[in-house]
């Protein structure tokens, strides 16, 4: 039961880590990022590189490929949602851009890093095990949920103190109030997309190393995941996305161990859809009702 | 020429196959919809196909029936729910109907979980991939002009102001999802006793994004523009295989770039696909 507990919010806090990047731009823009799986697993190929070939330190390699994220997200933003802001029905043509870019990073990890699975180079990885109460912990599964948590926290504490928060805020609830009362409306989204992938990148990275396999689909599942997490906590919601992160990997572990692991993925399915059909707008969806 | 033909038989029926597929996203993209549960109903309509011939040892006449059928008749349950939802939400959702379809395949015992069947003998002609094809472009050319065909429009344009004109909005959208259930159980039907082969990986979600690319590049304004997306995307990366040798690309990496380059520059620049090209040569 404390194994069970304490697998589960290991893996929520991955997919609350990766989630609250996915609601972050959805909130901003009302666009599905699609891409953002493909910025999750380059930055996972970046961090194994800067350690594998490069022979950095890991505390070194991690905040590098975060960076790389977050400017995979800039790049994101420049190319395939810009040019599209102010068409009709953007919200579609975003994401069917967003999955072209998915393409092209996936081809891109294809060529570079091959079709298997790669790993960290034995020894880097720490591997030592601590003992609370009943349940095993590894130091690894301990620091990736401190780093996770500590990333979350600084998100919300960057929107809800900064000006730069502040303005992400007011370009979510109305750009053009925002760009009237003189933000810069084209750079907070630039921001945004930093930010998100940023954190998608950091959720890649630690990924790596908790289940030291990476491969150019690694993203796809966690992908279809994180739709679950961000529709059960409402899309837009960074706190949602926190709690449903956490609750789905509970929900998950549990499942595992009480029905077994065949139908592990289905429960992020059978969540969605229960939400969607329910209560579309998740646990913490505001009624804004943008969608009509 | 016969022999031009005979090398490229097997490439002009995969043409033909995408071509269905992008079609099946084309009849709910016309009014306005993106679905994407078609990988799932071509999974259906493939595994109903192929335990009708291998299992049962009916006609392969019935078994394309039946993988027309099944899916239709699936769609209804699924879309009277899901089609209240708009937009990226209706997006998400039959997503996860792909992925709940795919997953109770790699569970299921009778048609050997994740392995799937092999040695399917090749049953399917070419001609009845072409007829089919036929067939699914004649509907919707009688569709596109009709009375059926302006109540799409105008679902695609506004769907509260359709529903407030009279329009029953969601019989209309639950029967193109129905119909492109059918085109994508057909094509999966057609595939499976082509391919030799039968797996649940082959429809995840990546097969529907093939779909949605090619029926975007082709251009979802008009009925013929997924069949010209499907057409493009399928010969060009053969088309091409030298130039992506030549620069060291990898078969499968090369495929996934010309797909997302091609798909970047039609969503950037081209907006209404390959298929406004014609159009405005012929003004």
């Amino acid at each position: 039961m404390g194994q069970q507990l304490v697998n589960g919010v290991f893996l929520g806090s991955i997919y609350a880590l990766f989630a609250v990047g996915y609601t972050l731009v959805f909130g901003v823009l009302d666009i599905l990022n699609l891409a953002h799986q493909a910025v999750f697993m380059l930055s996972a190929f970046v961090a194994l590189a800067l350690v594998g070939e490069a022979h950095l330190p890991l505390l070194a390699a991690m905040p590098i490929a975060i960076l790389f994220g977050g400017v995979l997200g800039l790049v994101l933003e420049r190319i395939a949602f810009r040019p599209l802001r102010g068409r009709a029905g953007s919200n579609i043509s975003g994401l069917i851009s967003s999955l072209a870019m998915a393409t092209i990073f996936e081809a891109i990890a294809l060529q570079l890093f091959g079709p298997d699975t790669s790993r960290f180079p034995f020894g880097v990885i720490p591997e030592h095990t601590l003992r609370i109460g009943g349940a095993s912990v590894s130091a690894l599964q301990l620091s990736i949920v401190a780093a996770a948590v500590f990333l979350m926290a600084a998100l919300t504490l960057l929107l809800s103190r900064t000006r730069l928060g502040r303005q992400i805020r007011a370009v979510a609830e109305n750009p053009k109030a925002a760009r009237v009362l003189g933000v810069n409306v084209d750079r907070v989204i630039a921001a945004a997309f930093f930010l998100s992938s940023a954190l998608g990148g950091a959720a890649g990275v630690l990924f790596g190393l908790a289940f030291n396999s990476i491969s150019p689909d690694v993203g796809r599942s966690i992908e279809l995941k994180g739709l679950a997490v961000i529709i059960l906590g409402g899309m837009g919601s960074i706190a949602g996305a926190v709690i449903a992160g956490f609750a789905l990997g509970l929900i998950e572990v549990f499942v595992v161990s009480e029905i077994g692991s065949s139908y592990r993925d289905a429960v992020s399915f059978a969540v969605l859809f229960l939400v969607l059909l329910v209560r579309p707008l998740g646990l913490f969806g505001r009624a804004a009702a943008r969608e009509a | 020429m016969s022999d031009f033909l005979l090398t490229y038989q097997s490439l002009f029926a995969f043409v033909g196959i995408n071509a269905l597929l992008a079609l099946s996203i084309y009849a709910t993209l016309s009014c306005g919809q993106l679905s994407l549960a078609n990988a799932g109903f071509m999974a259906i309509g493939a595994y109903a196909a192929v335990l009708i011939t291998q299992r049962a040892h009916l006609p392969l006449s019935l078994a394309l029936a039946a993988s027309m059928a099944l899916p239709a008749l699936v769609a209804v349950p699924l879309g009277l729910p899901v089609l209240r939802l708009r937009g990226v939400f209706l997006a998400i959702a039959t997503i996860g109907f792909g992925e709940v379809v795919r997953l109770f395949l790699v569970n299921w015992s009778l048609t050997n979980g994740a392995l799937g069947i092999v040695g399917i003998p090749q049953l399917t002609r070419p001609w009845m991939i072409w007829v089919s094809l036929a067939l699914a472009l004649y509907v919707l050319a009688r569709v596109q002009g009709s009375r059926a065909g302006y109540a799409l429009e105008a679902i695609r344009e506004d769907e509260t102001a359709a529903r407030t004109m009279g329009i029953d909005t969601a019989a209309y959208k639950l029967a193109m999802l129905s119909f492109g259930a059918a085109l994508a159980g057909l094509a999966g039907g057609l595939e499976a006793h082509l391919t030799y082969m039968l797996s649940p990986g082959a429809y995840g979600f990546g097969r529907v994004v093939e779909m949605l690319v090619q029926a975007v590049v082709g251009g979802s304004a008009v009925f013929f523009g997924p069949v010209i997306g499907a057409a493009f995307l399928t010969v060009l990366p053969e088309a091409l295989r030298e130039v992506g040798r030549h620069v060291g690309l990898g078969p499968g990496a090369f495929r996934l770039l010309l797909n997302g380059a091609v798909l970047l520059v039609v969503i950037l620049f081209l907006p209404d696909g390959l298929a406004s090209l014609l159009r405005r040569r012929r003004r």
